[in-house]
């Protein structure tokens, strides 16, 4: 490469701060879907259902827009975007609280295919996914709901030409409606980061017993799944040494910190609107409450926080996109930023809509659930915190 | 008319340069030089020693200045401020007596807008100017005046009708400090620092046509002040880039500088110094500690996202993009970030954030952060004004209700 185009190259690596027209027009097409098809309506409708989504809206999301497969390269049947656009995708549907099985089919389980298998395995199975034809979830967590790899303890026993899993995994985003399940499970005889592989199970394979979690946030369905004697393939050719394992499940849980991040700041715009609009026009002691500093300040406050969360989502989503080296530290930075502002313009919303934001009929309490759900989910503030120092070499 | 083109720019500075530049003359002489040619303020009118240029062919001028280390024209401190307003409000007589001495640095300017009793509502000021004959009486008080002990002149907003609305009430003057009836005493901070002064009114003079703008419009005129405020940088200014040059002109700019950054010498501290944070843990081992590294981590999500912020609102408006809110947050932001920071420190530092003076940590810039941080929160407006401001003019929230829309005279005061 000649110095000119080392040059070049070094400058359209540099992080953006703003994005492209083009972004801004998929974001506008994205956002139109979200707000006709993922009205309050439709949340409260789906989440008291047990499967969680509408098929008819998946499909359409599927085939008009090519969501799932926004950040899957063309080759395997995705539009070859990547993560800033995946980030406006989840922006907007974390804004619309759509409820659908989007973060575990194609934040999660398509991205550790990518990261962890083979060109045959990616060839074969992202197509479906892309396509929206089959759902897929990732089974890490466990009884325990660690999102550490080293807590990981369901083992991998090669049989024949495969593995036959055992144990159990929880807290599984969707678990309960996969049509394919990416395992995280740990070969017998190793600890801690060594020995850990991703497989891939179909969700109706004998041994398989999976059990919807009444979930606090109806939003976002969890699932138990129970695995005894489970036939499963390994992701990758096993010939990448003891660590490919762990390595392709940290990049993929990065990257969907990165995605939650992005969703957090969304559903955040959407309260703190609510919450200004009501406090322009909510009467208390001859005036509307948004004319007392109280409240002004209030919202003042919770501005500034969700768009330094928002600054910092933005600009890991372009770290990963540009594969700056920072960018897995910035993922844990982006979570536990998001994660501790989405709860805070959450409880805000809710205090200053006073007494109705408590209630049931409200709808505050549908994004509050989902701030709560998202703090915990992928690992909660103070655990990025620590990792982000680590990563920092702190 | 023709466009003037960068490139014309650039060759007709050089040419100029090259035949007048020497770091041989003194300060004054040079600036002289530069003041007549146009080119130490080439976004000015010709008229008034500029030469009507775009602002966006400024900073092709600035690097030819810097590719040969040629000094600009006096920059420092608020002598940029009183140019600015002079150039809008002021008479040609006033223009004409002043921009000139600006420019090369000859005189040095203070703002006396704020008093003891009007900090956050700076039109409440209640300093008087009473019309005798061809001069005004200057009586009252100024406060948080910087570098007034070795200012010639001051930009002063003074009350001369108490029978309007406050706002309609206040005239905008150039008074001579250095005059009987003027005393400038310093004002000791909290930090031992003694960056601003206190500016004492005793009958003191100012000429008729020492005023700016009309009788009763003295807020409008300091409104462009505080714009250009918000505008400039305030603080540190930068040499110019002299690297290994040597030269008369640059050690009496170095002594011009010196003076002129010396209120500014803690404002670092001022912000909180994130970046010692890391360095600091590793030393003291609050990097071990979990609470610590907690705290730490908190802090530095804030800082490189407050960051990321202001590099958002710039890129926007490098763009020509409508400015999104992120661009009225910077100074809460600032403020948050240097309270965190101040807070994380202390856990860092441990028992030794009790002394102070150049045995303490870092030779006493530890304790200088944690006894300058509070100015941050107050100073160019403070936390409760952003707040006012990013709710009202970012949010559309309604004012709250006042009390002090009728004449000033029946305004309670402090």
């Amino acid at each position: 490469m000649s110095e000119t185009d080392q040059t070049q190259f070094e400058q359209a690596r540099r992080i953006q701060f703003t994005f492209t027209d083009e972004q801004e027009q998929f974001r506008d097409a994205v956002r139109r879907f979200m707000t006709e098809k993922s009205p309050t309506t439709a949340v409260r409708r789906l989440m008291e259902t047990n499967e969680g989504y509408d098929l008819d809206v998946w499909q359409q999301l599927s085939n008009q827009l090519g969501l799932p497969g926004i950040h899957i390269p063309e080759q395997y049947g995705g539009a070859g975007f990547g993560m800033v656009e995946l980030g406006i995708v989840m922006e907007e549907m974390g804004r619309a609280l759509l409820c659908a099985p989007y973060f575990s089919t194609a934040v999660l389980a398509a991205n550790a295919l990518l990261n962890a298998g083979t060109e045959a395995q990616k060839a074969s199975l992202l197509p479906n996914l892309a396509s929206g034809a089959r759902l897929a979830a990732l089974a890490v967590t466990e009884l325990g709901g660690a999102w550490d790899p080293q807590a990981i303890a369901l083992t991998a026993t090669p049989d024949g030409d495969g593995f036959r899993l055992d144990g159990t995994k929880s807290y599984v985003v969707d678990g309960h409606v996969a049509d394919l399940l990416v395992v995280v499970g740990r070969t017998s005889g190793t600890t801690g980061r060594e020995g850990l592989a991703l497989f891939t199970v179909s969700a109706d394979t004998a041994g398989v017993t999976r059990s919807l979690l009444p979930s606090m946030d109806p939003t976002r369905k969890l699932a138990r799944i129970d695995f005894d004697r489970v036939q499963a393939r390994r992701l990758g050719d096993g010939q990448d040494g003891p660590t490919a394992g762990v390595t392709a499940l940290e990049r993929t849980l990065d990257q969907a910190a990165i995605a939650l991040a992005n969703e957090m700041v969304g559903g955040a715009q959407a309260l703190f609107d609510s919450a200004v609009d009501y406090a322009k026009l909510r009467v208390q002691f001859g005036r509307t409450i948004g004319s007392f500093q109280a409240i002004k300040h209030k919202c003042a406050d919770m501005l500034l926080d969700m768009e330094l969360a928002k600054s910092a989502a933005y600009y890991a989503a372009q770290a990963a996109a540009t594969d700056d080296p920072e960018w897995p530290a910035l993922a844990c930075l982006a979570k536990a930023g998001a994660s501790d502002m989405y709860l805070h313009i959450a409880i805000e919303t809710i205090q200053i809509f006073g007494g109705i934001g408590f209630t049931w009929d409200n709808d505050t309490h549908l994004w509050f659930k989902r701030a709560k759900s998202s703090e915990v989910f992928l690992g909660e503030p103070h655990y990025h915190r620590e990792l982000l120092l680590q990563r920092w070499g702190v | 008319m023709s466009q003037i083109s960068e490139a014309d720019v650039q060759a007709e500075v050089r040419t100029w340069l090259a035949a007048n530049w020497d770091p041989e003359l003194s300060l004054v002489a040079w600036r002289t030089k530069l003041v007549d040619s146009g080119w130490g303020m080439p976004q000015w009118p010709q008229e008034w020693h500029g030469r009507g240029l775009p602002l966006g062919l400024v900073r092709a001028v600035e690097e030819e200045f810097g590719a040969i280390g040629a000094v600009g024209v006096a920059k420092s401190g608020i002598r940029l401020l009183a140019a600015a307003t002079l150039l809008e409000h002021g008479a040609d007589q006033l223009k004409e007596r002043f921009l000139r001495r600006i420019l090369t640095g000859e005189d040095t300017w203070c703002q006396l807008f704020s008093e003891p009793g009007s900090g956050s509502d700076l039109a409440g000021a209640t300093t008087r100017a009473e019309l005798h004959g061809d001069y005004w009486l200057i009586n009252g008080q100024k406060v948080w005046t910087t570098s007034a002990h070795h200012a010639d002149y001051g930009l002063l907003l003074a009350r001369t009708d108490w029978d309007v609305p406050k706002h309609q009430g206040l005239s905008y003057f150039v008074v001579d400090i250095k005059q009987p009836g003027v005393e400038v005493q310093p004002l000791k901070q909290m930090n031992g620092h003694a960056s601003f002064n206190q500016v004492f009114f005793t009958d003191a003079q100012v000429a008729a046509e020492n005023r700016i703008g009309e009788v009763g419009e003295g807020w409008k005129v300091a409104m462009t002040t505080l714009a250009h405020e918000r505008r400039g940088a305030d603080g540190l200014r930068s040499p110019s880039t002299r690297g290994e040059r040597t030269g008369r002109i640059y050690v009496e700019e170095q002594t011009e500088l010196e003076t002129a950054n010396q209120p500014y010498k803690w404002y670092p501290q001022r912000a909180g110094r994130v970046d010692l944070v890391l360095d600091r843990a590793k030393e003291t081992g609050a990097n071990t500690n979990p609470h610590a590294r907690q705290e730490i981590a908190k802090l530095m999500i804030l800082a490189k996202s407050a960051e990321w912020t202001s590099r958002r609102a710039r890129a926007a408006q490098r763009q020509g993009r409508p400015q999104g809110p992120e661009g009225s947050l910077g100074k809460l932001a600032a403020s948050l970030v240097a309270r965190t920071a101040a807070r994380v420190h202390t856990v860092i530092t441990g028992a030794e954030a009790l002394l102070t003076g150049p045995e303490s940590p870092r030779k006493g810039t530890i304790a200088e952060i944690l006894v300058s941080v509070p100015a941050i929160s107050i100073a160019g407006g403070t936390d409760e004004i952003q707040r006012n401001i990013i709710s009202e003019r970012v949010l559309g929230l309604p004012k709250e209700p006042r009390f002090d829309t009728g004449p000033f005279r029946e305004v309670r005061k402090n």
